[in-house]
């Protein structure tokens, strides 16, 4: 067992209470907060309980949850069909601009997302009807991993699961990708999480979801075949289809490439160049995903007439002209770099253990990487047996969502839907599925300790409480959620509260259960 | 806890908040010495994501533009200000105001950041330092800070998360739409009293129960502004009717919607004692691919909130400089999926009552070939913190000492743009 600070010399009594506030440790900070009786399973041997829930196969999947890619891909080509068509017969007595307009407006503000609500009319329109079947499948995919979260008995594997699923953000941005976010997570990220980094690597970027969310599938070589064919006025081709009637050229986009760079591998200051990431967005043509004319609608593609042809030269390495092995190499190679190592060895220590984590931390991440090649499960063996992960003092600020879980855990109690979640997280800014940007959700108290943002969590638990406590003791609830990490002040409040409701609510804000 | 001991902390809360008031409303004939400095306002509006500055404020009168943009131009539909510029057609409440003389065109601006990585530039932009990882305050926060050595002033950002621009060593308010706050309820001041040794939560609640306070004043009258049934419940009626009625997020609020957020925040500003700078932060701007549609939404939504934040100011819209900026603009030309890539130069606006001058704020370097930065993006012809000085000097009435070393450290090369207001 780790000792922890300088409490290593004193007695048995005190070795004791180590081991109580390491299991208290173990499943708030490692976990999503304890539930019920979780912290006696942990006491036992606090680190070893996180290292049975390294798993080679890899994460839990979320029960109930979500269709293939395909499935989704192909209902959502109908919904724009649908709609599609419904526009035209609307032409007829509306004026074209404005029918547009309405078309451009719903693109841009994710059908998917728009309230639901509606008349008795909408249940015959056949654009609503799909519309609402796609919204039923995004709400029902994020339900069904929230109540993986809240009620899981291994909740390290769900946090670290978490921590690459942001990692490899794909956000309801666009409308088609609020479909595919849930498979997405099923297909890519679940079953890599305790594999080799370059494996996960190449499942997240190379999947139909990061292909659409980051404009992968419309990138086209100037110089390749399907360029030539579209000077030529051959038509559109391929996936290149989805384009809207804007006037285009063929050509790169470079979108996909930057950030894989900036975001999944070496980061911003990896020693990329402009012209890298041009080379590696040459590099990339050709992956795409099926259209209407190839075998599996929606599923990765690598189109050959797309790619660029020639050799590329990428943070000053050679590549021949492979093919589709070209970016696979090129993939290879950046997963493989030191400075993707140190990149996101930084980041699972700011996430795990505080927003600015010690460097020994870092460092010995790090080496676990490098040792093991990038093996994932490695490196979060060597997480959880290092020391400074171990500090008893809560420097992580809860996001919404690990408050929100980890408060249905603290009660014993899951969501029943998304409407339990949907409104309260878009409240406090982690709007499900959709952070702002492809670098995911902030990890740090700045950007989620807003004034705003404490008034609505206070709110937030006042109404839970009320519903959750449910007859019981909150002060049995607040030892059963906090074990040694609950302060005699918080403790104190909680017993003096003047409802069972009241006192919930107190542990639920307490600094000790806002922070892990 | 018995009854008598609550009711004084209640009471505690209570008069500490009027206190806070009344200090505010005494303080104001007293700086009356300072002129109007008091009644000043400035709020800043982020777009993130990389606006297209040439779809902002397209340069239809540079020879280049039309070939570089292809069918992306815009050209019938937009709407002149000048021989070379005009306004995207939904930015048609900016348009009014730049006729009117209230609102200009900065068209060739960036941050000392070359990077094009949206969220270092981010970073360079709302740090205000000469470049990324060196500070991680806000510079607004730093300019509320120095500003506070001479009056009172407060700050908000709208939006449930405070963005980096306003963070730092000044504790300021942020206030998001919702339901309002049950000031009689015993939580709030348990809760107090539980923070008090807690830097970050105790502030924060403090604080964000004051703006609730002020919220209802300030957007009362406003429709959408506290919508009803935001919270999530627990448990038993939750079974029945799964649907998910409120769609998986919330849809992207309209037009009508951001005009009231714009009104919000203009009526956070008016209330006596209310906060005199303010930061506000829009996404989506990152147009890779579908441009047109892209930017037609998110720039309608725009000109809404610049809309609401003009009408909701009413009287107060001659004491307010508005700027509108973003972290980098987008390659001149189209890229081959009917968008563009991260570039550099890009366009800001500035906006409010009492502007002097005309015309484009800084140089237009042209779209020739030979102009463009790296062959590729509009070259900037003005530092980003140049317009921000220039406004905090002559707006607000920062000093000039305090802009160079605290304010925007290691800026000696970005000169202050004065004139402007």
């Amino acid at each position: 067992m780790i000792a922890v600070g300088d409490k290593r010399k004193e007695t048995i009594q005190v070795a004791l209470a180590d081991q109580d506030m390491m299991a208290a440790i173990a499943v708030t900070r490692f976990g999503l907060g304890a539930k019920p009786g979780e912290l006696a399973q942990a006491r036992q041997d606090p680190q070893g309980f996180l290292r049975s829930q390294i798993r080679r196969s890899g994460a839990d999947q979320p029960v109930g949850g979500a269709a293939s890619t395909g499935q989704r891909m192909a209902e959502f080509r109908d919904f724009r069909r649908e709609r599609r068509e419904a526009r035209v017969e609307k032409t007829a007595d509306v004026k074209p601009a404005s029918a547009q307009m309405t078309g451009a407006q719903m693109d841009a503000a994710n059908p998917a997302m728009a309230d639901g609500a509606g008349g008795k009319r909408e249940a015959l329109d056949p654009v609503k009807q799909i519309g609402n079947v796609l919204r039923k499948d995004i709400a029902a995919d994020f339900g069904a991993r929230a109540q993986l979260a809240a009620t899981t008995d291994a909740a390290f594997r769900e946090r670290w699961t978490l921590f690459w699923a942001n990692h490899f953000t794909v956000s309801a941005s666009k409308a088609v990708t609020g479909t595919v976010i849930g498979p997405f997570e099923e297909e890519a990220i679940r079953p890599h999480v305790f594999g080799r980094f370059d494996a996960l690597l190449a499942a997240a970027e190379t999947h139909p979801a990061m292909l659409t969310y980051l404009d992968q599938i419309q990138s086209i070589g100037p110089d390749s075949q399907a360029a030539q064919m579209m000077r030529n006025g051959a038509g559109r081709f391929g996936a290149a289809r989805l384009q809207p009637a804007v006037q285009r050229t063929a050509g790169l986009n470079e979108n996909l490439a930057r950030e894989i760079m900036e975001l999944h591998t070496v980061g911003v200051n990896g020693g990329y160049t402009q012209a890298d990431v041009t080379e590696f967005a040459r590099a990339m043509t050709g992956l795409s995903i099926g259209g209407q004319r190839d075998p599996g609608y929606g599923a990765a593609v690598f189109r050959e007439a797309a790619h660029e042809p020639g050799e590329r030269t990428v943070m000053g390495v050679r590549y021949d002209e492979r093919g589709k092995e070209q970016v696979s190499a090129i993939l290879s190679d950046l997963a493989a770099k030191p400075q993707t190592a140190r990149f996101i060895c930084g980041k699972l220590a700011r996430h795990f253990v505080a927003d600015d984590p010690p460097p020994a931390l870092t460092a010995r991440l790090e080496a676990a990487w490098t040792a093991s090649q990038g093996d994932l499960a490695t490196v979060a063996a060597a997480l959880i047996a290092a020391p400074e992960a171990w500090d008893p003092r809560p420097a992580k600020f809860k996001t919404p969502y690990e408050f929100i879980v980890s408060s249905y855990r603290a009660a014993g109690t899951e969501p029943m839907g998304f409407q339990q979640l949907g409104p309260i997280l878009t409240a406090l800014g982690q709007k499900p599925f959709s952070p702002a940007s492809p670098k995911g959700w902030p990890d740090d108290a700045g950007s989620w300790a807003a004034p705003d943002a404490i008034v609505k969590r206070m709110q937030f638990a006042q109404n839970f409480s009320t519903q959750a406590v449910d007859g019981r003791d909150p002060s049995a609830l607040a030892v059963a959620a906090l074990g040694e990490r609950l302060r005699p002040e918080t403790a104190k409040a909680i017993s003096r509260a003047e409802s069972r409701a009241e006192g919930f609510a107190l542990l639920l804000m307490s600094p000790e259960f806002q922070r892990r | 806890m018995n009854a008598p001991l609550n009711l004084s902390r209640r009471g505690v809360l209570a008069s500490a908040a009027g206190f806070g008031l009344s200090l505010q409303l005494m303080a104001v004939p007293a700086m009356a010495a300072d002129g109007d400095l008091n009644k000043r306002k400035v709020i800043v509006v982020i777009c993130r994501g990389g606006m297209d500055g040439l779809s902002v404020a397209p340069p239809i009168g540079d020879g280049e533009y039309h070939g570089l943009r292809g069918g992306l131009a815009l050209t019938d539909a937009a709407l002149p200000v000048d021989g070379t510029f005009a306004l995207h057609p939904q930015l048609t409440s900016v348009h009014a105001l730049a006729k009117a003389g209230e609102a200009r065109i900065v068209p060739a601006i960036a941050t000392p950041d070359r990077a094009r990585s949206h969220f270092e530039a981010q970073d360079v932009l709302e740090t205000g330092a000469a470049g990324v990882y060196s500070t991680t305050s806000g510079w607004l926060n730093r300019a509320v800070e120095t500003i506070s050595v001479h009056r009172k002033v407060d700050a908000l950002s709208v939006g449930p998360t405070a963005p980096l621009i306003l963070r730092g060593k000044v504790q300021t308010a942020s206030w998001s739409p919702g339901r309002s706050v049950d000031a009689e309820a015993r939580l709030p001041t348990l809760l107090q009293d539980l923070y008090r040794d807690d830097d970050l939560l105790g502030p924060a609640l403090a604080r964000g129960l004051a703006t609730e306070t002020m919220a209802k004043d300030a957007t009362a009258g406003l429709s959408g502004a506290q919508p009803s049934g935001m919270m999530g419940m627990v448990g038993s009626s939750a079974g029945a009717g799964a649907g998910p009625k409120a769609g998986a997020g919330g849809a992207q609020p309209g037009r009508e919607a951001a005009r009231t957020l714009g009104q919000s925040l203009a009526g956070f500003m008016r209330e006596p004692g209310g906060p005199t700078v303010a930061a506000i932060s829009l996404d989506g701007f990152d147009s890779h691919a579908n441009q047109a549609n892209l930017l037609t939404q998110r720039l309608a939504y725009l000109d809404a909130v610049l809309d609401g934040v003009h009408q909701g100011l009413g009287p107060e819209w001659k004491n307010t400089v508005v700027l509108v900026a973003t972290e980098f603009g987008r390659t001149a030309r189209a890229n081959g999926t009917g968008g563009t890539d991260h570039g550099t130069g890009s366009t800001a606006l500035i906006l409010g009552g009492a502007l002097k001058g005309n015309g484009i704020v800084g140089d237009w370097p042209t779209l020739k070939q030979q102009a463009l930065f790296e062959n590729r993006d509009v070259a900037p012809t003005l530092d980003m913190r140049g317009l921000f000085k220039g406004v905090l000097a002559d707006h607000m009435g920062v000093d000039r000492t305090a802009l160079e070393t605290t304010v925007f450290p290691n800026s000696a090369a970005a000169r202050p743009v004065t004139g402007l207001v």
